[in-house]
């Protein structure tokens, strides 16, 4: 696109209308989480103040009860010590390291697959996905709770990691798929033509080169187990819970004991591997929602 | 690729799915016919010394044990769940249909039964929501098309946190700056000069709320995929336009829009889906007096203590063939689509 001649014609008021645009739509989107970083190093008193939220802002009962200082680490101290928030934190680091590396070797053996089929099954597979990547998570976990009971595999996490492998499959072979496409099928049949086996196929020619797809949708299967509340919360034992739900079940109790500060600490510990997350991989969660779109 | 190594690819992929997608749902279709075994009751009469015998009626606990035991989906039931007041409420309907006094009574009684309530709720949120992010995330990807290179980075990374966060961490974060005591309650008050303002108070707030939740949420997606079909616009088009003297709105309105349109159909098709699982953000608002979506009346049943899988799998059955309507159009035009290509 020629921006560069249109934006020489571009009059004035035009300019600072998109700027003011742009600078109302970066607030709306960035301050609350700025806010509530901020927050989460006060009092309760502060944070949610009921006189005026410059107290928020100079910590004025933070400073009070903490001899002076406008910083107080004590709910993170409550979170992270006195609530165990730290096993939570361990639970999430399991379930979604195994929700990710299963879904993306059950995935790209599927999705493989599908991209190089051109069977008319091929296409029902991927149409079956779609409808099976329309079903709310929480229907399906009505329909798991009794038969987990009855089988005593309830409450635990492999359940749990497995159930989300399930639910995450429809996607990931979606996006494999359409990442094998791009993939020319001359570079796998030209082994096979060399004597290599399907599988040896895949194994020496397609593994090396398809990084960049597998990292792509990793990422989304990572954020699907770590933005995961339905599941989680009603398959997972309270020893066993993943972050989301733990906080969930922090909200009923630290409210009626003035402890809110607990939960703004834990909400902003969940949300920094988030952060690092776009930081590090803002291209390729950029390049995986347009892959989708793009093709499809 | 021969059937025998296509399905030796693809075969972990298909058992997970249907063990952990398919037959749930059979098992939720099975549920929503069954509702829990009644309670047994049995008369015990208790005699002391000096007292005389007294009965008394108790839960007989050890023949509920039993009986759930045997049969732990409970009793057949039928369509009986269904058509209860906490579903379709069938008579309810029939009962106000036949006495009423006027259009806006009809509409108040039917929106006061459970299901209704959940169902206008998850239906306003995603056709509410899904045309508002999508025009919103349009014209951010057309102002950030504008900027120059060095800001378009961290103007894109601040605009994908709101759709990177966890959707019950994102809307509790929400919901403490909107609390009176938060700043953007205090500030309200400020501004309308009301001290009782509360936006949990009143529905039409509560709903405000969750849909601007909802539109803040939503929006990034379509931002990332319009600002990445904008780069695809073909320039000579833009130019020959521009020669015939459109104007910036013009181009916009006969080039840019036609050239997403198709993209904009994928968009409307994921948001569509995402919004009517509407869920999370009625816990993190502590929304259900005002609120509530078929998802959280599901979710509801089953984190009581008595967990009612016979409902939940009602509510289930009715949601999936709500997720089925929503889809069908998409599966036709794919359909089509199939066979003309084999054609």
């Amino acid at each position: 696109m020629s921006q560069a001649t249109l934006s020489h014609k571009r009059p004035l008021g035009l300019t600072i209308l998109i700027t003011a645009f742009i600078v109302v739509w970066v607030i709306l989107a960035a301050f609350p989480f700025f806010w509530t970083v901020w927050g989460s190093f006060k009092v309760e008193p502060d944070f949610f103040s009921r006189e005026s939220w410059w107290n928020a802002i100079f910590g004025v009962y933070t400073q009070r009860q903490n001899d002076g200082s406008a910083f107080t680490g004590s709910g993170y101290y409550g979170a992270w010590v006195t609530r165990e928030f730290w096993r939570a934190v361990g639970n999430t680091a399991i379930v979604t390291v195994s929700v990710t590396v299963i879904s993306l070797t059950l995935g790209t053996l599927g999705g493989y697959a599908l991209a190089r089929s051109g069977q008319r099954y091929a296409f029902w597979i991927l149409i079956l996905a779609l409808v099976f990547r329309a079903m709310p998570h929480i229907t399906l976990v009505s329909g798991y709770l009794l038969p987990f009971f009855q089988l005593n595999i309830w409450g635990v996490l492999p359940t749990s990691i497995i159930v989300l492998v399930a639910i995450n499959q429809p996607f990931t072979l979606w996006m494999l798929h359409s990442f094998f496409l791009s993939i020319p099928k001359d570079l796998d049949e030209s082994a096979m033509v060399d004597g290599c086996s399907r599988f040896e196929a895949f194994r020496r020619v397609i593994i090396p080169v398809m990084w960049p797809g597998v990292v792509t949708t990793g990422l989304f299967s990572f954020l699907l187990a770590y933005n995961d509340f339905a599941v989680t919360s009603m398959l997972l034992s309270a020893d066993n819970q993943t972050m989301v739900p733990k906080i969930s079940s922090f909200l009923g109790s630290v409210q009626e004991q003035g402890n809110v500060m607990f939960a703004v600490a834990a909400v902003v510990s969940a949300t920094v591997p988030l952060f690092i997350l776009v930081l590090f991989f803002q291209r390729q969660i950029v390049s995986g929602l347009t892959a989708g779109a793009v093709k499809g | 690729m021969p059937h025998k190594t296509f399905f030796a690819f693809i075969l972990p992929s298909l058992i997970a799915m249907a063990l952990f997608i398919a037959l749930p749902i059979v098992s939720v279709v099975v549920q929503s016919f069954h509702v829990e075994h009644g309670r047994i009751l049995v008369e015990v009469e208790s005699c002391q010394p000096f007292g005389g015998c007294t009965k008394e009626t108790r839960v007989d606990t050890a023949a509920m044990a039993e009986l759930k035991a045997e049969q732990p989906m409970g009793q057949f039931n039928g369509f009986g769940t269904y058509l209860n007041r906490g579903h379709l409420a069938v008579n309810e309907i029939g009962a106000i249909l036949a006495n009423n006094t006027g259009f806006g009574d009809i509409v108040t009684r039917i929106y006061n039964l459970p299901f209704y309530k959940a169902l206008s709720f998850t239906l306003v949120f995603c056709f509410v929501v899904t045309p508002l992010a999508m025009a919103l995330g349009f014209a951010i990807a057309l102002a950030v098309n504008t900027l120059p290179k060095v800001t378009k980075g961290p103007v894109i990374f601040f605009s994908l946190l709101p759709m990177i966060i966890t959707p019950l961490i994102g809307s509790l974060i929400l919901y403490w700056m909107i609390q009176p005591n938060g700043i953007i309650g205090a500030t309200l008050r400020h501004v309308f000069n009301d001290p009782t303002l509360s936006l949990r108070q009143s529905p039409a707030l509560t709903w405000f709320s969750l849909l601007f939740y909802g539109v803040w949420t939503n929006a990034p997606f379509s931002f990332v995929v319009f600002y990445a079909g904008l780069q695809t616009v073909p320039a000579d088009t833009l130019e020959s336009a521009m020669i015939d003297g459109a104007s910036r709105w013009e181009r916009i309105r006969y080039i840019v829009i036609p050239h997403l349109a198709p993209l904009a159909t994928f968009v409307a098709l994921v948001q569509l889906m995402d919004n009517f699982r509407v869920f999370e953000p009625i816990v993190g608002f502590s929304a259900e007096a005002n609120a509530t979506s078929l998802s959280w009346m599901i979710f509801n049943d089953l984190a009581g203590d008595a967990q009612l899988f016979g409902s939940a799998g009602a509510t289930s059955v009715l949601t999936i063939i709500g997720v089925v309507i929503l889809l069908t159009p998409v599966l036709i035009r794919t359909w089509r689509e199939f066979n003309h290509k084999v054609v």
